[in-house]
């Protein structure tokens, strides 16, 4: 299976401040009773971005200056909690392409490169100073450099970092993992063979 | 070279490295429910692939069931087309599902132990990252996302990086009152809700090696959220008598051989670690969440914290904002604290024993007026062992509702929701903004003993003193 290559993404940027931003958070668990992923975009953050009666709350996704915005800007620990691939499906589906945070929670972090969304680390200071700009000028282009590991902005630089592993199979179109899997069957057999509980 | 558990089992299970450098890893059981799988039945379906073993892979319907309703078509449309895409799933691939029908129905990570299909020394994948209990077993255990779902059915394998281990050593013993959900509480405020991030979990030490298959899984549970994604604990007797004579564990001659591959999995006496922890059981307390994840948790003797008093600017913030939601008074004591709702079960404290332990002493009180308190066994097997011991009965005596089995009011997925800013007393494992389906809802998180000291007196509560716990 041919995949793209995902060596940047480039677009407009929108800050969600806060650590430990959890998936409930995310894409609330209600709005799970589906059985697909389709039509998931407009829940992202549902509960920090509605009141109850449906109106919005003032939320960074509910601001027009960040409409269509392609890049999230956020804290630590993002994507804690559950391991539902709802959650980068929600921000995919909403028209995200590429997070930096802090850092991010085990399992959403291999859903979203699963899903070729680069997740980049960046200090705390590198994403205030790139906000700060977005903020200033929310229609600047960002570029997530997956290749490079590194944010251009308004003619800035900030460093940025990502798990070797996920940027290789980013940057060279292998992060569908299922085409590579399927080539190694024949050893799959041969390996549970092996082993006591699978080749009775 | 001595190795570790975890070692071991990826080892036994590394099919070969990917160009990436990660490792195509076995997967021996797949456990599947209907929140997280039919998606990725979907994607098979698009790419025209088979589920290549199906017998490795198990059904169960958890989340969405209603637990107060039975009968087929459930009232919500969107939970009875989950639960019949899944039926048809297994039917299409050949997957054992454990339906209602079967009497075996549960919280996938209840079912797994109980069926025998969870054993030491093998890696299980599930799409719910609860699936850190198995590995109270000494199974590796993966909670994975849809398309790894998709994976795992097409392959048998997915595509991981290796963890480091951390031991985690709990030495001495716990005093009376406090429980193995005390500890992983504690272990969380401790270590922080990231600090596992990277790690898989060893715990041992005393107090596991004490503790039943059931404490230990209720550890190994909330392993995620302390950001670990496995948790762990070597296999020894404790973990064969639980196996022994359930319906998936090996029989006659496998029995014994497999009680030998068993005992040779569990982690080399001499073997390192990327990092070791130790706290000592005594100075582990009864404890309580105050906040909006797992690590903002205090001592039941302890004060809702005050921002004024955060160490960081960090802090202060999260600090802030978790009372805002919550609407604590800071620096007040949590005891005290008056509850609207108390839910005992959960893939975290829904089994027999937690049943039975609040049993012991809920005789006789009464669930205070105001309190909506439910009680859900986390299979219907756990069910069915409570009714033949008449622990229902002490339940529905003291004012709680009885109820069907299923994830229940842990994550609202089903009509069990909060409604406004409730605040909840309860044994699940999570407190997140809106977790338990009300958008303003308030959970605090807390040992199943705990949760029913708050219902029989409408709040938040040391149990050892409403029950006069005696240490044994």
């Amino acid at each position: 299976m041919a995949l793209e290559k995902i060596t940047s993404v480039t677009g407009r940027a929108v800050c969600v401040p806060g650590n430990d931003i959890d998936t409930d958070r995310i894409i609330p668990a209600r709005f799970m009773k589906c059985v697909t992923f389709d039509g998931l975009g407009e829940y992202l953050f549902y509960d920090v971005r509605k009141n109850a009666d449906g109106t919005d709350r003032p939320h960074p996704l509910n601001d027009p200056r960040f409409k269509n915005a392609a890049i999230l800007l956020s804290g630590a620990n993002f994507g804690c909690g559950s391991s539902r691939e709802h959650a980068p499906q929600a921000l995919q589906k909403h028209g995200f392409r590429a997070i930096v945070a802090e850092s991010y929670a085990e399992i959403f972090f291999g859903n979203c490169t699963t899903l070729g969304i680069p997740c980049l680390s960046a200090s705390r200071a590198e994403i205030q100073r790139i906000a700060a700009a977005v903020e200033q000028n929310p229609a600047m282009e960002v570029v997530v450099d997956v290749a490079w590991a590194e944010i251009r902005f308004g003619g800035q630089t900030a460093r940025a970092a990502m798990r070797e592993s996920a940027r290789d199979a980013l940057a060279n179109g292998r992060w569908d993992a299922i085409g590579d899997l399927l080539e190694g069957v024949e050893d799959v057999r041969r390996l549970a063979s092996r082993l006591p509980y699978l080749a009775t | 070279m001595p190795k570790s558990l975890f070692q071991k089992v990826w080892d036994a299970h590394s099919v070969r490295t990917l160009a990436n450098g990660q490792t195509q890893l076995l997967i021996g059981t797949h456990l599947i429910h209907e929140v997280t799988s039919p998606q990725a039945f979907g994607m098979l379906r698009d790419l025209g692939l088979k589920v290549l073993m199906p017998h490795r892979t198990f059904a169960t319907v958890d989340h969405i069931v209603p637990t107060d309703e039975v009968t087929e078509p459930y009232a919500d449309p969107l939970a009875d087309a989950m639960i019949k895409s899944l039926r048809q799933s297994c039917r299409e691939f050949g997957i054992t599902f454990f339906d209602r029908a079967t009497g075996k129905q549960g919280i996938v990570h209840v079912v797994g132990p109980e069926q025998g299909i969870t054993q030491p020394g093998t890696t299980i994948a599930c799409g719910d990252s609860h699936t850190s209990t198995h590995g109270a077993f000494g199974a590796i255990a993966f909670g994975i996302g849809t398309t790894q779902i998709r994976d795992v059915l097409a392959t048998q394998t997915m595509a991981l990086g290796r963890l480091k281990v951390r031991r985690i050593n709990v030495t001495g013993r716990l005093s009376a009152g406090v429980y193995a959900k005390d500890v992983i509480l504690h272990l969380i405020q401790t270590l922080g809700v990231n600090g596992g991030t990277g790690f898989a979990y060893e715990y041992g030490g005393e107090v596991f090696d004490r503790f039943s298959m059931e404490e230990r899984m209720t550890v190994c549970n909330m392993s995620i959220e302390g950001g670990a994604r496995v948790g762990y604990v070597n296999p020894d007797a404790t973990t064969f008598a639980y196996l022994e004579g359930r319906p998936y564990s090996p029989k006659g001659a496998a029995w014994d051989a497999a009680v030998a591959v068993w005992k040779a999995v569990a982690s080399d006496p001499d073997c390192a670690y990327d990092d070791v922890v130790t706290l000592r059981g005594e100075d582990i307390p009864p404890t309580v969440t105050w906040g909006i994840n797992p690590g903002q948790a205090v001592n039941i003797d302890g004060c809702i914290p005050d921002s004024s008093k955060a160490g960081s600017v960090d802090e202060k913030a999260s600090i802030d904002e978790a009372l805002a939601y919550m609407k604590l008074p800071p620096g007040a004591p949590i005891k005290g604290t008056k509850i609207d709702v108390a839910f005992l079960g959960s893939c975290t404290n829904g089994r027999l024993s937690d049943f039975q332990e609040v049993a012991k002493y809920l005789k006789g009180r009464r669930v205070a007026p105001g309190v909506k308190a439910i009680a859900v066994p986390g299979s219907q097997g756990v069910g069915a062992l409570c009714v033949s011991l008449g622990i229902d009965r002490v339940f529905r005596e003291a004012g709680f509702e009885w109820r069907e089995a299923g994830c229940s009011m842990c994550l609202a997925m089903n009509p069990d929701k909060l409604v406004g800013d409730q605040l909840c007393a309860s044994s699940s494992n999570r407190n997140f903004k809106g977790r338990q389906g009300s958008p303003t809802g308030r959970t605090l998180l807390m040992s199943p003993l705990m949760v029913a000291a708050a219902a029989v007196t409408g709040r938040v509560s040391d149990a050892r003193n409403v029950f006069s716990v005696q240490q044994n």
